[in-house]
């Protein structure tokens, strides 16, 4: 189980136990959520596309996501990026990453990230403040060795 | 049918085993592993040069690279019971399967095949029990589906987006059954994303 999913707040929890539950057809009760936690939850729900490549605390086939947001593309010290990404020059925040997700071998020919992007905006803002989330979990604190990098 | 109620997955195995090692592969193999000529006709009269095709397939190479090795920590974590443990080294079998086909297929169209990472960063500290490895390789498996959804769309050589929604539908099993084995709705929804 992630340290995420540990650490993570108790709406968060209510919430997915809510989901969980829901698909299992029993009736509960969740802490009721405001829109920026539905947010959270909904882009968490789409970052299991991710997990295909990546992770937030460790580099698997794609760098990891801690630290993402103000990080310049490329340069996770000993990830093997495509000269793309290295030449790219972009720096992540939320209007690079949106653009990116939309269509990554589109904006960026020749990444490595193989994927024909997120196409809903709102899958794409709630993706980026999932990340953003994440970024004060417990995986990306700086005692994490994927937080020093 | 419940994970419990499937065929002895030691006979699942051997008949996987049986069947892929006279190379008995699916017609989708077979078109990838098509010799050069036909892949390099095919090649460039779709949306790429055959370059991006490479990438696509290399891309995809090293998530199932990873996904062998991340089978081979669970085989060897000593938490996995035997049923479980067969079962888990057969879906190894099936990536191994699916790695071999991608390797070849980058050098039928000039490329150099991914290898496998001297070393994976996996999670292994939060890796207690059968749940936790059953889980952990449920994440992944349900990441490959998404990985080659994503990846279907963007071939020039629609034999190579057959080949990858062949292996998709793969993986959409792999992870069913994961799901079935903890518990959980083994198919959670109408369409995957």
């Amino acid at each position: 189980m992630s340290g995420l999913w540990r650490h993570r707040p108790r709406w968060l929890a209510g919430a997915l136990v809510l989901a969980v539950a829901g698909m299992a057809g029993a009736a509960t009760f969740a802490p009721p959520a405001d829109s920026s936690q539905q947010q959270v939850l909904h882009g968490e729900q789409v970052y299991v596309r991710c997990q295909a490549c990546h992770a937030l605390a460790q580099d698997r086939v794609g760098p990891h996501h801690c630290g993402l947001l103000g990080r310049r593309a490329g340069s996770v010290p000993g990830f093997a990026y495509s000269q793309a990404m290295k030449d790219s020059r972009i720096t992540w925040d939320e209007k690079t990453l949106d653009q990116f997700l939309s269509g990554p071998l589109k904006t960026m020919p020749g990444t490595s990230m193989t994927y024909d992007g997120v196409p809903d905006a709102k899958d794409r803002a709630d993706l980026i403040a999932y990340l953003r989330h994440a970024n004060e979990s417990a995986q990306c604190r700086p005692s994490s060795s994927a937080a020093q990098r | 049918m419940s994970f419990l109620q499937m065929p002895h997955p030691a006979a699942a195995r051997r008949a996987f085993l049986g069947r892929s090692s006279g190379l008995v592969l699916s017609g989708t193999a077979i078109a990838l592993l098509a010799g050069n000529d036909v892949l390099a006709a095919q090649q460039g009269k779709g949306k790429n040069d055959g370059q991006q095709d490479v990438q696509i397939l290399n891309t995809a190479l090293g998530a199932e690279l990873e996904a062998i090795a991340a089978y081979q920590l669970g085989a060897e974590s000593k938490l996995l019971e035997k049923p479980v443990l067969d079962l888990a080294v057969t879906f190894q079998g099936h990536h191994k399967a699916h790695a071999d086909v991608l390797a070849q297929t980058v050098e039928k169209l000039g490329g150099k095949p991914a290898v496998a990472k001297a070393r994976y960063d996996f999670p292994v500290d939060q890796l207690k029990s059968q749940a936790d490895v059953l889980r952990f390789a449920a994440r992944l498996e349900q990441g490959a589906v998404s990985a080659y959804l994503g990846a279907v769309p963007l071939f020039g050589n629609r034999d190579l987006s057959k080949a990858a929604a062949s292996i998709l539908g793969d993986e959409a099993m792999h992870w069913a059954i994961l799901r079935n084995a903890l518990g959980e709705a083994p198919v959670p929804a109408a369409f995957v994303s």
